[in-house]
C-alpha cells in the first residue's frame, strides 16, 4: 500500500461522443442540456457549434501532491527511506528518535528535519556528530508540507544517509492531509493517551503503514489497556503493522529497528 | 479543507485540455470525488463559485459523482462498499480489512464544451 501514489498524472483520455449536431436525435434534451447548447450557441457569433463531451479520468493533484512526489522521487534516487512521524505533542517522537540515532543510527546513517512551531529544542536534543538534522519551525503553521521538506534536506549532508525520519509537527489532524513524499508513515499513540484516539482521529490512522504504542513500559501504572488499544487500531487500520514499545525501558526497540533494516531500499 | 487548491487544480487541468480541444466555452464539469477522499462536496461547489468567474469554466455547470468507498476481504475474496466512516468491516464474516479498492478519488470525470467547427487539418500518415 501506498500513501497518495496511484494519483499518477495520466495525460491520455478518451473521447467518448462527437456530435456534429449538438446530441444524437433521439437523445430527449433535458433543460440543463438544452441550457449548455444555448450557452454554447451564444459563445458562436456565426451560430454554428459544436458540443462535445470528453471522458477523463485525470487525478487534480493539489501543490503539495506534486511536490511530494518530487521528493518521492528524489529520496528513492538516492536509496534513502524517508518516514513520516506523526502524532499527538508529547507521545514521545522525539525520544523514540534519540534512543534510534544512537543505536541503529550508529550502524546505519540517520539523518532528520524536525518539525515545531517555534523553538529548536527539539532539533539540539537530536543532535549527533553522527546524525545531520535539521530543525524546521513553522510559525504559527500546524503541520509539515512537502516544500519545507524539499527546502529542509536541501539544508543538510544526505551523502551516505539511508533514513532520513521526517519528525512531524505534534498534531494528530492535520499532518494526514499532507503527503510529504515519505514511503512510510508513522503514527504514535502512547499510553499516556486514551485507547480510543484511533476511533476519535481515524484518517490519520488510516493512513498509517505503522503504528508504534509507545510509554508501555507505564502503561500498567495508568491502567491503559494495551489489547484494547491495539484491537482499536486494528479496526481503523489492518493495513498497518503495529509494534509496542518504550524508549526508556528498551521493550520493542529491536522491532522498530527490523522494521526500519526491512524497509531500507536497495543502495543506489 | 484543501478544496481551493482542488478547484485551481482542476481549472489548469480544464484550461489545457479546453485548448487542445478547441473549446470556446466549458458548459459542463463533471468532477468524481471519492468517499474517504477527504474532500468535500459542498466546499469544492463553494470553491468552484470563487474560481470560475473571468475564466473559461464562468459559464459551466458542476457536477460532482460520489464514488463510495469499496475495500477487499482477503478471507472472501470479494469487494464489499462502506457505507460509512473508517471502520471498513466485511458484511459476510466480519473481518477487518485496510486493502481500500475505491473512494479516495479526486479526478476530473467529463467535460462537456462548445468548439466552432474547427479548419480541417492534414494528417500524414
Amino acid at each position: 500500500m501506498s500513501i497518495n501514489t496511484d494519483q499518477q498524472p495520466t495525460e491520455g483520455y478518451r473521447i467518448n461522443a462527437l456530435n456534429r449536431a449538438a446530441f444524437p436525435a433521439r437523445r430527449d434534451l433535458s433543460a440543463p442540456l438544452s441550457a449548455e447548447i444555448n450557452a454554447a450557441l451564444q459563445s458562436s457569433p456565426r451560430g454554428e457549434v459544436q458540443v462535445r463531451a470528453l471522458d477523463l479520468s485525470i487525478p487534480l493533484l493539489e501543490r503539495n501532491d506534486i511536490l511530494a512526489e518530487r521528493n518521492r522521487g528524489y529520496f528513492l534516487g538516492r536509496g534513502l527511506l524517508a518516514l513520516n512521524l506523526v502524532s499527538s505533542p508529547g507521545a514521545g517522537k522525539t525520544t523514540l528518535l534519540e534512543r534510534t540515532l544512537d543505536e541503529f543510527g550508529l550502524e546505519h546513517r540517520c539523518a532528520v528535519l524536525v518539525g515545531d512551531l517555534e523553538t529548536d529544542n527539539d532539533g539540539r536534543r537530536l543532535n549527533r556528530p553522527h546524525a545531520a538534522v535539521a530543525q524546521i519551525t513553522t510559525g504559527t503553521v500546524c503541520h509539515l508540507d512537502a516544500s519545507m521538506i524539499a527546502r529542509g534536506v536541501e539544508s543538510i549532508d544526505l551523502a551516505g544517509t539511508r533514513v532520513l525520519f521526517i519528525e512531524n509537527v505534534g498534531n494528530l489532524v492535520c499532518p494526514a492531509s499532507f503527503d510529504l513524499g515519505e514511503q512510510l508513515r508513522v503514527v504514535l499513540l502512547s499510553a499516556t493517551e486514551g485507547e480510543d484516539k484511533p476511533l476519535k482521529y481515524p484518517p490519520i490512522f488510516k493512513s498509517a503503514h505503522l503504528v508504534l504504542l509507545t510509554k508501555v513500559d507505564v502503561a500498567d501504572a495508568l491502567g491503559f489497556d494495551r489489547k484494547v488499544a491495539v484491537e482499536n487500531i486494528r479496526r481503523i487500520a489492518p493495513q498497518a503493522q503495529i509494534i509496542e514499545l518504550s524508549s526508556r525501558s528498551g521493550e520493542g526497540m529491536p522491532q522498530w529497528y527490523d522494521f526500519l533494516g526491512s524497509h531500507l531500499p536497495k543502495q543506489a | 479543507m484543501h478544496e481551493v487548491g482542488i478547484m485551481e487544480s482542476a481549472l489548469a487541468v480544464i484550461s489545457r485540455e479546453a485548448r487542445a480541444n478547441h473549446a470556446t466555452n466549458v458548459t459542463r464539469v463533471v468532477l468524481r470525488i471519492g468517499a474517504i477522499s477527504g474532500v468535500e462536496p459542498d466546499a469544492l461547489r463553494f470553491a468552484f463559485e470563487a474560481v470560475a468567474p473571468g475564466t473559461i469554466i464562468e459559464n459551466a455547470r458542476l457536477e460532482i459523482r460520489r464514488v463510495p468507498a469499496r475495500a477487499h476481504c482477503r478471507d472472501c475474496d470479494k469487494d464489499f462498499t462502506i457505507e460509512s466512516g473508517y471502520i471498513f468491516q466485511c458484511p459476510r464474516c466480519r473481518a477487518f480489512s485496510g486493502d481500500v479498492r475505491s473512494g479516495r478519488e479526486i479526478e476530473l470525470a467529463r467535460l462537456v464544451f462548445a468548439t466552432s467547427p474547427t479548419p480541417r487539418h492534414v494528417h500524414q500518415h
